[in-house]
């Protein structure tokens, strides 16, 4: 494969992995790494971030794919095999790399000397070391071998080195937590050198670009709310205040763009003194926006939690684009929970009071829309009214019970705008128990499954 | 062309020297922005020193610092180039019985003319560094003036015709992702993000910045700093604040950073409320009273 194949195969599979990359951006990518010494990889790493990549979020998968098509070695490199004795008579696999217990030994006590000096080199040196002789899974025939790093770090275990590690280290007692927390983000990082050396043992075997179509992950504004991990949602998390930010920022702009409020005379004519009392320029009043209220209904339960949980803090970042903003959550009871969002809260501890008031709108534990409904529409009706916008967040899936759909209706009617938003996909509506276009006939529904949709649904509500 | 740094290591040798600690990314960038001649977007949170590398690549090249302060309404008239509407009213009224034609000539002539950061950029013989700090903080016409300044390094004024850069200034363009930036103006850019750095590196910058502090107080503040931005805060500490926290220390006389002192100094380096109330929570801090 030539360099500029490598180069082009790289290109494709960014755009494939949803990175935009122009024509211009691929042609200055090959420009910067004509300035660079060929042989450091660091540098190339460098020169095509620079050009290529223009978003912090597209950062990960970048280096994903760079790993495939730049590979820093190929097969196991030149590994010396301190254990050597290589026996003449004994068939040598692969490259003669022995997975036996004393390998094992003889690996971990290096790993925890590693991770005590805390080398970075030494650790990716040794994670695939300990791939390619832990992690290999052996195919019938050629090409078939394939790698896998979880079963390397599962028989090199390098969490239970720790405690030695940190023995080892703090002499002091007081020095042993900073230690402990030094020494396990090793470990996490001799984890992630793992996994990418077996990708990258995998796309040697089954070519890079086979690889890169499974090896990326969608970036966390696109990630599916339902599909998310633990680490994901805290990533998200953390995404919430810079869209809110961003949502605000673009907000004011639009807002002081729409359309100038009346003539200002008082300040065209101090204006005008500037130009000699003619006046060049007018000035207007701005003109006061009008704001929405908004009443938010959500759908708490285990599978949507989550989206509940991101919506209501994105709105209630968001709250000075709104007059009022209310909140109520529901499994199949109703409680409202606008008074958990102070001001300048701490978004963990909101998320955790959140999820303590799940235990008390679940009487039963299953999602009952329509009971929840009713309950709101009789408690908390009041919350309504021509101002309002009534929002639902919930996939709609009600355990095959009673729909509430009059109810729904008067609540729509009563208000002056209502959404659904549902977490799944168009596709996985009406499957099942989902009774999301029986609702959708009485309420417009909108798919929200990522960060970014629900970002463009908030800024349409608040414009 | 002239060339800015000689290559990679010659940057991180040169920055250095001039006090900017940059790791080898942001010297292969700051390397390929000077030989490629193409602007440099840094993008990054606050505080981890995107308007200082422009300041240090002016001050490694030994070149002169252009500023383009940018804020909300910022205009073309600010940015590039107006007329001196009252020294143009006052030649005219001078001009007594001058002929219309000759006074129109002359008073769109250089003498009238107030250039601005770009226009200044551009003009300048010798090497200049142009800095567009904070280009997300402008609205999106500016975005389209700064296009064509950026992707040919001319101006063009209808009175006086192109203005073309005899030499490229290095441009330094900063944001702090408010919004998104437009794609047509990532795309003429290299685009660098500045992070919070690691450990080590954050211990030298400090102690360059505050050699007084000592070796093992900083490091102990770079730890602590380390794990207040693991935890989930509004507003991260940047390296700004932890030199600030190191200076605070020294002050006070703290021969090392536990937490009775931690908590007490916490206010230099968090300052919302609900940071500083989580940080104690998560980290044990003595709670002050």
């Amino acid at each position: 494969m030539s360099l500029l194949d490598r180069h082009v195969g790289l290109v494709e599979a960014l755009r494939r992995s949803g990175v935009p990359v122009s024509l211009a951006e691929d042609l200055d990518a090959v420009r910067a790494a004509q300035q660079l010494p060929l042989l450091d990889r660091d540098a190339l790493r460098a020169a095509y971030a620079a050009t290529l990549v223009k978003r912090p979020t597209h950062r990960p998968n970048f280096d994903a794919l760079f790993d495939l098509w730049f590979p820093p070695l190929l097969g196991d490199g030149i590994v010396r095999d301190e254990m050597a004795a290589p026996e003449p008579d004994q068939q040598p696999s692969r490259l003669g790399l022995s997975d036996g217990p004393e390998a094992l030994a003889h690996l971990r006590d290096r790993l925890a000397e590693a991770l005590g000096s805390g080398d970075p080199d030494l650790l990716a040196q040794l994670a695939r070391e300990g791939v390619g002789r832990f992690g290999e899974m052996k195919g019938r025939g050629q090409g078939q071998a394939s790698w896998s790093a979880y079963t390397a770090l599962h028989r090199i275990h390098a969490a239970e080195l720790v405690d030695r590690v940190v023995a080892g280290l703090a002499a002091d007692p007081d020095d042993a937590p900073a230690a402990r927390r030094r020494v396990q983000r090793r470990v996490e990082e001799f984890g992630r050198y793992a996994e990418a050396d077996a990708r990258r043992r995998v796309a040697e075997e089954k070519g890079a670009d086979h690889m890169s179509r499974h090896a990326v992950r969608p970036t966390v504004e696109n990630l599916d709310f339902t599909s998310a991990r633990r680490a994901d949602l805290v990533e998200m998390r953390r995404q919430i205040h810079p869209l809110a930010r961003r949502l605000a920022t673009r907000l004011a702009r639009e807002q002081a763009a729409q359309g100038r409020g009346s003539l200002d005379f008082r300040r065209t004519v101090r204006a005008s003194m500037s130009t000699g009392g003619v006046p060049l320029e007018t000035k207007h009043r701005p003109r006061r926006p009008a704001r929405t209220d908004l009443v938010v209904l959500c759908d708490v339960s285990g599978s949507v939690a989550s989206f509940a949980q991101f919506t209501l803090m994105l709105v209630f970042a968001l709250r000075e684009q709104f007059s009022r903003v209310r909140a109520f959550t529901f499994v199949d009871e109703v409680t409202e929970v606008t008074d958990r969002f102070r001001p300048g809260a701490d978004p963990v501890q909101t998320m955790l009071d959140l999820a303590a008031s799940v235990q008390q709108v679940a009487m039963f534990g299953r999602t009952h829309y329509g009971r929840a409904l009713e309950r709101f529409y009789e408690r908390h009706h009041d919350a309504l009214g021509p101002q309002a916008s009534l929002l639902v967040l919930g996939d709609a899936r009600s355990n095959h019970s009673d729909l509430a759909l009059p109810t729904l209706r008067r609540m729509v009617r009563e208000s002056r705008h209502a959404w659904w938003l549902n977490p799944e996909h168009a596709r996985h509506w009406d499957t099942g128990d989902s009774a999301a276009s029986a609702y959708g006939e009485v309420v417009p529904m909108v798919e929200c499954r990522n960060l970014t949709q629900l970002g463009e649904f908030v800024h349409g509500l608040a414009i | 062309m002239v060339t800015w740094f000689e290559s990679p290591a010659d940057a991180v040798k040169r920055l250095a020297d001039v006090g900017y600690l940059a790791d080898d990314d942001t010297a292969t960038t700051v390397f390929l922005a000077g030989v490629l001649g193409k602007p440099l977007l840094v993008e990054g949170p606050a505080g981890v020193g995107k308007t200082e590398l422009a300041k240090a690549v002016t001050a490694a090249a030994d070149a002169a610092l252009v500023r383009l302060q940018c804020y909300e309404g910022l205009d073309e008239a600010r940015a590039l180039y107006e007329w001196n509407y009252k020294k143009q009213l006052l030649r005219i009224q001078a001009a007594g019985a001058q002929a219309w034609e000759e006074t129109h000539d002359d008073i769109f002539s250089e003498e009238f003319l107030l250039t601005r950061p770009l226009l200044t950029a551009i003009r300048r013989e010798d090497p200049t560094v142009l800095l567009v700090d904070e280009v997300d903080k402008t609205d999106v016409e500016v975005e389209g003036l700064l296009l064509e300044v950026l992707s040919d390094f001319q101006v063009t004024i209808p009175e006086l015709g192109t203005v073309v850069a005899t030499r490229r200034p290095f441009v330094v363009l900063t944001s702090n992702a408010s919004r998104e930036l437009s794609e047509a103006l990532k795309r003429r850019c290299l685009y660098l993000h500045l992070d919070y750095p690691d450990a080590d590196r954050e211990k030298a910058i400090v102690l360059s910045q505050v050699p007084e502090a000592g070796e093992r107080l900083v490091e102990q503040l770079v730890e602590m700093v380390g794990r207040l931005r693991e935890l989930e805060l509004k507003k991260a500490p940047s390296i700004a604040e932890s030199v600030d926290w190191a200076r605070t220390l020294l002050a006070l006389d703290a021969g090392h950073l536990d937490a009775d002192v931690a908590a007490r100094t916490l206010g230099v380096v968090l300052k919302h409320v609900s940071d500083q109330e989580r940080a104690t929570k998560e980290l044990r801090l003595a709670r002050t009273s």
